[in-house]
């Protein structure tokens, strides 16, 4: 329209419509994903109420224990082995950094306090999106694509209800537990490189740690978990309850293609969480 | 006056893309009765039972429910329409971490306020009936593709529904069992009283149970009707589709499908003379309902197939040609032989039947039914004598008129 009025009322200038026909190709394309982004937003934050009001129900409490057996106890293992080693990895570089300043002593405080607010949160999250998120993603994502899912509806069990909301549950039950879980193991892990293996003191260690630890530092911690728990699930949950809505894949394809994109996605909002969250705390 | 259909599609039209699946389709379904929908594969048949069920809607058109169409009820309505219907999967949609028994417990147990001992005896009752007992306990992954489709057969009729939507629920089946399930969805149909809506490629067999056809061709519903009708039905379909799915022979009892019979029949005598003569016998399988009952739908089909066996094996020989009338009535054209040569004829192989063909029943059933069970069925024969410029149909009532019973089964002993 605007490259016919343009004809009309002046003379055509050489790649004036070239020019007018650029920037609605430039710009489509952001327009679409703007619009994309929105409605999956929109669409992500409506499944996550509607299956969030439908935990509270008593017929979901053996599905409820089930999934924590499965996203939190077992998990365990993996978060234990990847907070030890963490907690060992930062005894270790922060007793050479330290010691340059004389200050080994304070050795606990900055184990605890970066595994607390910081470490701890983000890599059990992390952890729980690699084991049980990308298998909820592939398990929802199969379950919708071999029909089971429109079972459910035909059968009036809501899908959200039964497959989505004890999810929530148990990952809000399941990741703070986790998280205090690495963070013990990981302050441990902290004390055998430090203290053990470098010669640290060890009474200084565990003192600083008694001592630097507030409850601000736990409660952050804490909030942290419950946001990346809901991140994570909601992420998981959606990619696998929508794979058939994908345009890139059909079948299987498109179950491994969520499960990729939920893990993925889920590692990259627990980070952005993290920062806003972090930024509010502070 | 019409009856208030109890579902009724008004110019539906489904596209998925810029595919169109249905264009401007129109069916009624009424209340009690057996409706099959049947078409090539890809036609839209399930995207037809998938709007029923409200999985899919429709883009235009609508679908009434008593009236009501169902895409404008209440929360309340539409609660109380869905949970009168059940969904039969074409791919049964099994939950694969979950046994048989808790596959067929599963809409009991989320949906009734019954006790966890009555689900367990109501789910039970369902797979026993179909045959699942002894895998009741097993993943759908280690039990076979039959055994499945029971299972999602089983899981659909839990719950005793008003309505039922069978998607191709005999599709992967042997033919007793293929037979067994038509049979079964009779029974169900006759007992609980529901409307089923069936997809199925099973011509003739399908038929037997069938109290109306859908046709689905082209996007659209070309013929609505009775199975008789379709028989006489003209259009494409008839010749595109209807031969292409007809098995020349049906499955079970090996006899000519009711349509080759008739085509047999009208080259065969209609262009003889007038003084021409043939015979037309008649056999009943009688009480076919109680063995069901009782013995399970598994021996009244291997009663029927162990029936046509032995018609085929005994008139087919002297250049007869049988088919399955209706579910458990047969009919036997002798075109070369008078009343007196088939009455010969039926002597052997009545003797035949008695001697071999229900000693072999009576065995098979020894293995397969409960001692404990006590069930009576009788085999009867009716004869009369046909002539070219006379309806075929009124011969076949004057044999029937003639039926007398050659093989008694008596609780267990055949007499």
């Amino acid at each position: 329209m605007a490259v016919d009025q343009l004809s009309e009322s002046e003379p055509i200038k050489p790649g004036a419509k070239e020019q007018a026909a650029l920037w609605p190709a430039v710009l489509n394309p952001f327009g679409r994903f703007g619009i994309e982004l929105n409605n999956t937003l929109g669409a992500m934050a409506v499944f996550l109420v509607r299956a969030s009001i439908q935990i509270f129900r008593f017929k979901q409490v053996p599905e409820i224990v089930h999934q924590v057996y499965f996203i939190g106890a077992k998990s365990a293992g993996i978060v234990a082995l990847v907070g030890f080693f963490t907690g060992m990895v930062l005894g270790l570089q922060l007793y050479y950094v330290m010691n340059k300043f004389g200050a080994v002593g304070f050795l606990g405080t900055a184990v605890s306090l970066s595994l607390i607010r910081e470490l701890g949160p983000v890599l059990t999250a992390i952890m729980i999106t690699a084991r049980a998120g990308s298998a909820m993603t592939a398990e929802i994502g199969i379950q919708r694509i071999s029909e089971q899912i429109d079972a459910l509806i035909t059968m009036r069990i809501d899908p959200l209800g039964y497959l989505i909301s004890p999810r929530i549950a148990a990952a809000l039950i399941s990741f703070p537990i986790l998280t205090a879980f690495f963070d013990l193991i990981g302050i441990l892990g902290g004390y055998l490189s430090g203290v053990i293996l470098m010669g640290a003191n060890s009474g200084a260690y565990t003192y600083r740690v008694d001592a630097s630890v507030e409850w601000l530092d736990v409660r952050g911690g804490f909030i942290k978990s419950i946001v990346f728990a809901v991140l994570v699930i909601t992420i998981c949950c959606f990619q696998g309850y929508f794979t058939h809505m994908r345009r890139d894949s059909y079948g299987s394809k498109s179950v491994s293609l969520s499960t990729t994109s939920a893990v993925v996605l889920s590692c990259v909002m627990i980070l952005v969480a993290d920062y806003v969250v972090t930024s509010f705390l502070l | 006056m019409e009856p208030q259909p109890l579902i009724e599609f008004r110019n539906v039209t489904k596209r998925f893309g810029e595919r169109t699946i249905l264009q401007d389709v129109n069916f009624k379904i009424y209340e009690g009765e057996v409706t099959t929908i049947i078409g090539l594969s890809g036609s839209g048949k399930s995207v037809t039972l998938k709007h029923i069920i409200g999985l899919l809607t429709p883009d235009d058109g609508e679908i009434l429910y008593q009236g009501i169409p169902i895409h404008r009820m209440t929360r309340q309505e539409w609660n109380g329409y869905i949970g009168r219907i059940s969904y039969m999967f074409q791919n049964n949609a099994l939950f694969d971490s979950m046994t048989v028994f808790e596959n067929v417990a599963l809409p009991l147990k989320h949906t009734s306020r019954l006790g966890r001992k009555a689900i367990e005896a109501k789910a039970m009752a369902r797979i026993e009936q179909t045959e699942l007992t002894e895998v009741a306990r097993k993943y759908p992954s280690e039990i076979s593709g039959g055994m499945q489709k029971r299972t999602a057969l089983a899981r659909a009729l839990v719950t005793d529904p008003q309505i039922v939507l069978f998607d191709e629920p005999t599709t992967g089946q042997d033919p007793i069992r293929k037979n067994a399930i038509l049979g079964m969805i009779a029974e169900y149909k006759k007992k609980i009283g529901f409307t089923a809506v069936l997809i199925s490629h099973e011509i003739p067999d399908v038929f037997f149970i069938s109290n109306r056809i859908l046709a689905l061709w082209d996007k659209k519903i070309v013929f609505e009707g009775s199975p008789e009708a379709m028989e006489s039905f003209n259009h494409p379909f008839q010749n595109e589709i209807l031969q292409s799915l007809e098995s020349l022979r049906e499955d079970i009892t090996g006899l000519y499908s009711t349509r080759h019979f008739k085509i047999r029949y009208q080259t065969e005598l209609v262009r003889r003379g007038a003084d021409d003569s043939y015979a037309v016998l008649i056999f009943s399988f009688d009480n076919m309902d109680d063995v069901s009952a009782s013995a399970g739908h598994h021996a009244a089909q291997q009663t029927l197939r162990l029936l046509g066996n032995y018609i085929r094996k005994h008139f087919g020989a002297v250049g007869g040609f049988s088919t399955r009338q209706t579910i458990n009535e047969f009919t036997t054209i002798l075109p070369f032989s008078d009343i007196e040569e088939a009455r010969r004829i039926l002597e052997k192989f009545a003797a035949d039947f008695r001697d071999h063909g229900m000693r072999d029943l009576e065995e098979s059933f020894r293995r397969e039914v409960p001692s404990d069970q006590c069930f009576d069925f009788v085999i009867s024969v009716g004869m009369a004598q046909g002539k070219p410029q006379v309806e075929i149909e009124s011969i076949m009532e004057l044999a029937r008129f003639d039926k007398q019973p050659i093989a008694t089964f008596q609780c267990g002993r055949w007499r």
